[in-house]
């Protein structure tokens, strides 16, 4: 059982991660455009999100 | 969204006749919308209806970036706007509207600090972060729970609920925190509402879990405590983006709309002012085809007006020095000066406001379905918990197990089915409506529109397209046919433009008429073969006036033609009635034009209440009427005279091109050339209804389930809350059910 010890931290840790990353994401208008980001992905410019 | 702050003169017809003078007061008005940008340079926001898919965006953004004098352009698809950073040595907001134009995209400045406030949407982020937090939380002490399931004893279980309390403690006081300040605020009321249920709950669940912890006890439900605050911050949210994106649709209407006028100084000089700014005795200058921003007495200058947005009266009417214009006529044909005679509480926009506030203050407030169940729910749900623990409590003498049984049942009728049941249903339809172009803007109406029994309509703007369209004229290939179309291509007035129109189709050509002149006020005249020719009133060209709307030419040799016209229905007006009455509701036609036209219209339609020559009072009047004796009902309207009416029926709605006021009065507001969206407004309000009725029905026959099996103390807090989940899953499958109906 002592396996748990490592293997619980490693399991809420990789949460807290995805939970911190859609926080960021969040926070930095990643979905104030989720139609025109969808369609960006067509294009070959040089393109990063706004803001 | 085409369309929205011109009127329906100014939409599509005679575009390329606008006099220089307009084009460059609509143009310099532009630029006020610039704003300097950090790091140099000016921005612009724009709005663009046209923008529909990755093609349109690429397209924008390339034609805008290799523009000269531009720095960036930035398209948001979701919101049809475009940002652009622009050198002003360079180039212009004019510019790049005309650069937009070309590319085959109407588009609109509007104010982005208005916007900003809705567009950030900071209540919509807090919630999103507060769920994304419960959601993590939850799942992970999910899994924790796997583990005490599937048989993890002693210290084991202890370690793993020891964990679930460090994450889900934390997690519960930062997610329950909307639940928690709402409950706190009707108590201090000293009422009961929903949250105040589910704040229990999630606070006893939380509590006993920890004392069973600490206690080494068997059963910890942090995992139901989360799940319910989960489930439940979908159902705030939904409900949130639902009443967001109608607050965002009222606003954008307003954003758009440039309210600004030309203010002349003393020494003769122009500055264009905000329309709040003007004081009486200013003088104001009014391009053909701009609404007079104030009332006031015309100074300067003849032309035509067209008073229908403010009285209902289709037919455009001469004006010249003295003569009183009211805020929001349409100036045709000649530049006006107008010196400004009341402003604020004195004008007639003021007199419709004070009518539309005691109007709304009348209006039986309407409960919503969700708050009317929450009244008597939430009691219940308190009482049966109450005795539930109390009965187990004398049974049994078993604190511990009263309490267990009390908290299963707070958390299986937690009304997340019954918090779900609506704005699932709302948020669906309201989306709906928006594909269709219908704007929303409170989603009361939507329960209010599904309740309709009658609609009544306003005329002109309305029922009809608010612009002449000729109706009698001389015979194919008479020879007056080339000079009229000559002359009325020539000039920009209503009536003018319709001749101009009807000639196109028929393929006459334009006879070689020069020196062509406007009279404002009369008609246009020129010069064939050395001759006058004259097309305009029935005095100026020495004819007879009749009753109908009517121009006639005058041409050396040949006695006047006469050229009649009529303000059409739009093309679906009668099918849309027809459809309307085949739903069972009944039609009335309100409108502050003369008898005959109404009639006509009425006839054309089928409509047979209808009532002419109605001032905005009036209207105002019959709706109160029809709603003593019983009658709820839509109405449909356009002019600054609807306003109040509209803001009085039970729900109503407008069209884009209304005026500002109606549209602010208006709880839907619709886009488009067609009556059509009336039709599916209210098809798609009764579906909704039926689904929400539905899922009321399911969550109540849920919880007749589930109370007496929960009282029996059959199920334990994890067992509630995967059955309260459940019941929310069925609950809003069934309102996605709104998004595929045809």
């Amino acid at each position: 059982m002592t396996v748990l010890g490592l293997l619980i931290p490693v399991s809420i840790g990789l949460g807290l991660l995805g939970l911190v990353a859609f926080l960021w994401s969040l926070r930095h208008h990643q979905y104030d455009d989720i139609e025109g980001d969808q369609a960006r992905i067509l294009f070959n410019e040089k393109d990063s999100p706004e803001g | 969204m085409r369309d929205a702050g011109a009127g329906p003169i100014l939409g599509g017809c005679c575009a390329d006749g606008l006099t220089a003078a307009a084009v460059e007061a609509r143009l310099a008005s532009a630029e006020r919308w610039a704003r300097p940008v950090e790091g140099g340079g000016s921005g612009v926001d724009l709005m663009v209806p046209g923008i529909h898919c990755a093609g349109c965006l690429g397209r924008i953004e390339g034609g805008l970036g290799r523009a000269e004098g531009i720095v960036s352009a930035r398209v948001n698809l979701s919101l049809r706007r475009v940002r652009v950073v622009f050198d002003p040595a360079v180039t212009s907001v004019a510019a790049i509207l005309d650069r937009l134009a070309a590319l085959g995209y109407e588009a609109r400045p509007y104010d982005a600090a208005a916007m900003a406030g809705i567009d950030r949407d900071s209540v919509g982020r807090d919630l999103l972060a507060r769920l994304a937090v419960s959601g993590f939380a939850a799942m992970n002490v999910m899994l924790l729970s796997v583990s005490v399931w599937s048989g993890a004893e002693a210290a084991t279980r202890d370690l793993m609920h020891w964990i679930s309390a460090l994450i889900a403690l934390p997690a519960v006081a930062f997610a329950g925190v909307p639940f928690f300040r709402s409950a706190a605020a009707a108590l201090r009321a000293r009422r009961l509402n929903m949250d105040v249920p589910i704040s229990l709950a999630i606070v006893l669940a939380s509590a006993s879990s920890l004392y069973e912890t600490a206690h080494h006890g068997e059963h910890a439900y942090f995992d139901a405590a989360l799940g319910l605050t989960f489930f439940l911050l979908i159902g705030r949210y939904l409900d949130h983006r639902t009443r967001a994106v109608a607050r965002s649709a009222a606003a954008e209407l307003t954003a758009l709309s440039a309210r600004a006028a030309t203010l002349i100084s003393a020494d003769g000089a122009r500055e264009t002012v905000a329309i709040e700014n003007l004081a009486p005795g200013a003088l104001v200058e009014v391009a053909p085809g701009e609404r007079v921003p104030a009332d006031g007495r015309i100074e300067a200058g003849t032309s035509d007006l067209d008073r229908s947005m403010v009285t209902g009266e289709s037919t455009p009417e001469p004006a010249g020095p003295g003569a009183l214009v009211h805020a929001g006529t349409l100036n045709l044909s000649g530049p006006l000066r107008v010196r400004v005679t009341a402003a604020g509480e004195a004008t007639l926009l003021a007199e419709i406001a004070r009518m539309i506030e005691s109007a709304e203050r009348g209006r039986t407030v309407y409960d919503r379905w969700a708050d009317r169940a929450a009244r008597v729910y939430s009691p219940g749900v308190h009482i049966v918990a109450a005795s539930a623990f109390l009965g187990w409590l004398w049974a049994t003498g078993d604190v511990h197990r009263s309490l267990t049984i009390a908290i299963s049942l707070l958390i299986i009728t937690c009304p997340c089915a019954l918090g779900l049941a609506v704005p699932a249903v709302h948020a669906v339809a309201g989306g709906r409506l928006f594909r269709r172009g219908i704007f929303l803007k409170d989603s009361g109406a939507l329960e209010r529109l599904a309740r309709a029994d009658m609609v009544v309509f306003d005329k002109t703007g309305t029922l009809t397209e608010g612009r002449p369209a000729l109706a009698a004229g001389p015979a194919a290939g008479d020879p007056a046919w080339p000079v009229a179309a000559a002359l009325a291509a020539a000039s920009r007035h209503p009536l003018a433009c319709a001749l101009a129109g009807a000639a196109a189709a028929a393929g006459v050509i334009p006879a070689a008429v020069v020196e062509i002149r406007e009279v404002p006020g009369s008609g246009i005249e020129g010069l064939l073969d050395g001759r006058r020719v004259r097309l305009g009133r029935a005095a100026w060209v020495g004819a007879a006036a009749g009753e109908a709307t009517a121009v006639w030419l005058q041409s050396a040799g040949a006695p006047p033609a006469r050229f009649t016209f009529e303000d059409a229905p739009r093309a679906d007006a009668a099918g849309t009635c027809a459809a309307l009455r085949a739903r069972g509701l009944g039609l009335a036609l309100f409108s502050g034009d003369a008898a005959a036209p109404v009639g006509r219209v009425a006839g054309a339609v089928g409509i047979s209440d209808a009532r002419a020559g109605m001032t905005p009072a009036g209207k105002l009047r019959a709706l109160e009427d029809l709603a003593r004796q019983g009658h709820r009902v839509l109405m449909v309207g356009d002019g600054i005279n609807d306003a109040p009416a509209l803001a009085a029926a039970d729900v109503s709605m407008s069209p884009v091109a209304a005026s500002d006021v109606s549209r602010a009065a208006a709880a839907l507001v619709f886009t488009g050339e067609r009556l059509d969206p009336v039709v599916f407004a209210l098809d798609t309000a009764r579906m909704a209804r039926a689904r929400a009725l539905e899922n009321f029905a399911l969550a109540a026959l849920y919880n007749a389930v589930a109370i007496p099996v929960a009282m029996a103390g059959l199920v334990t807090p994890l067992i509630a809350a995967l059955a309260m989940s459940g019941s929310s899953i069925v609950v809003t499958l069934n309102a996605l059910r709104l998004r595929g109906a045809r």
